[in-house]
């Protein structure tokens, strides 16, 4: 039978995608981060409105292993990466897999603002690693990773690119829609963008700024239009979060999606977390960005469809 | 109605009393938000081409078409005449109806035509077609990786990536649903 070139011919990006997850250990190894593996089939995921966990004999599938890693940085550890493969429900096109990869970095005694200069230092040193420069070409479009990057505030981008304002868009129930269509096309285009300080019902896991509790502490790093990373101030309030999670858990299930049991261990030891920032950053998508590929499909060794 | 999961290309739907069909198709999701399905649509009376957002738990009104077993007989300019195997009667479809099934297009081909309400708005080719390769450059020595690619050019004139290792003349195997070349054939 012959060979199955569609497989055959992601050589190329299979040989770059396995320098730059190399790298990227290099990375934070150089940084006294240590690498952790967390478990993958866990009991209770942070309940997310949008994101929905695949249910794997009476537990589910990890969407991220962010509950985990803040477990073991309240147990007293200061400085960890994992590189980990997450499953979200439905989620398939040409920027996402049901099974993806993340690469998760958490810190404490840090914010996101030094988040921001980690990826300013990251995003250079793997590319070199695939023998790029500083500048690199995605789709046809010159992108700059010498620091400093963009910096545009959520509201800013609503006034810059979008046709109504941050505060009318969550009020009406646009603030998605406009964002994917009015305003991610523009971020990162000749550099990277940190699109920061999200209204605080997207907050999520973030904490609330302490100068303007309207905002969370929370940014996304875009480069060439591909959303790469999602961070966050964390929020060490444990009766806040455990509110939160509740009013989330409410909403998914008012929408009759699959209920989550509270995440109760996290939930009590996150009192003991020092202040710390984390992120997540999609490694396939990164890989897409350095072999400037048009979709996620070339540089995975297998679509699901390819099973 | 059904769930707007179940939107693909191609798919009929009912939309403010009109027909359309899905001619495009990408799942977005911002950071953490809504999932959305963004499409364009062909309406099928005016053939008016409109952009919709559909979000995760929209549903939608599929339209109920009709479909014929048809042959492909020739073509005349960007008119391409198909007829139907049951009543013989002879259609004309123009090309921006067929969209990419004129890519497979070869004499006697087996179709089904899309009829709205008697009249014709889509050619479904086979998913998996044979056709002979007439132009593409001859076998890069010293590459046995199977990795590389270069252009073919068909019997139909359409141009698509193929292996290293195919020649003129060869036969080969494509998938009508992402125009992706297969395999070679065994003669």
């Amino acid at each position: 039978m012959e060979i199955n070139w569609r497989l055959a011919r992601r050589r190329k990006a299979l040989w770059a995608r396995a320098a730059i997850v190399q790298a990227i250990r290099r990375f934070f190894i150089e940084r006294d981060y240590l690498e952790v593996e967390t478990p993958q089939r866990i009991p209770a995921p942070a309940p997310e409105s949008h994101i929905d966990a695949i249910p794997a004999d009476g537990w589910f599938l990890q969407t991220s292993p962010e509950l985990c890693m803040k477990r073991l940085l309240a147990a007293g550890y200061p400085r960890l990466f994992q590189l980990a493969h997450c499953w979200r429900v439905g989620e398939r096109g040409s920027r996402h897999l049901p099974e993806f990869t993340l690469l998760e970095w958490y810190r404490v005694e840090a914010d996101y603002h030094e988040l921001m200069e980690e990826c300013e230092e990251l995003l250079p040193y793997v590319a070199r690693a695939v023998d790029l420069s500083d500048q690199l070409v995605y789709q046809g479009k010159a992108i700059h990773l010498a620091a400093p990057w963009e910096l545009v505030s959520v509201k800013e981008a609503f006034a810059r690119y979008a046709h109504l304002s941050m505060e009318e868009a969550l009020q009406r129930g646009l603030f998605d829609e406009v964002m994917v269509q009015d305003i991610e096309p523009h971020l990162g285009i000749d550099r990277p963008t940190f699109l920061y300080d999200y209204p605080a019902v997207r907050g999520a896991l973030a904490r609330l700024c302490p100068n303007d509790p309207s905002v969370a502490e929370r940014f996304e790093l875009y480069i060439g239009g591909l959303e790469l990373a999602n961070a966050f101030s964390e929020l060490t309030d444990a009766e806040e979060q455990r509110a939160r999670f509740v009013s989330e858990e409410a909403y998914r299930r008012s929408l009759g999606k699959q209920p989550y049991p509270l995440a109760e261990k996290f939930l009590q030891e996150l009192s003991n977390m020092p202040p710390a920032a984390g992120i997540a950053l999609g490694v396939d998508r990164l890989v897409m960005l350095l072999v400037n590929a048009a979709t996620i499909d070339e540089v995975v060794a297998f679509t699901p469809e390819e099973l | 109605m059904l769930p707007v999961g179940e939107l693909k290309r191609g798919t009929a739907l009912i939309l403010d009393n009109e027909p359309y069909v899905v001619t495009a198709f990408e799942f977005v999701k911002p950071g953490k938000g809504q999932a959305m399905y963004r499409t364009k649509l062909r309406n099928l009376v005016t053939g008016a081409v409109i952009e919709k957002t559909f979000r995760s738990g929209d549903s939608f009104e599929p339209a109920h078409l009709d479909q014929r077993e048809a042959q492909y007989l020739y073509r005349e300019g960007d008119s391409y005449t198909f007829m139907d195997n049951q009543t013989y009667e002879q259609f004309a479809i123009s090309e921006d109806i067929l969209g990419d099934a004129k890519n497979y297009l070869i004499d006697n081909l087996p179709v089904e035509i899309v009829f709205f309400r008697d009249k014709p708005i889509g050619v479904q080719v086979p998913n998996f077609i044979n056709l002979r390769v007439v132009k593409c450059e001859p076998w890069t020595k010293g590459d046995t990786s199977g990795s590389d690619s270069k252009p073919a050019t068909l019997e139909t004139g359409f141009v698509l990536r193929v292996p290293p290792f195919i020649n003129e003349g060869d036969l080969i195997q494509i998938d009508t649903r992402t125009g992706e070349y297969l395999s070679r054939v065994k003669e």
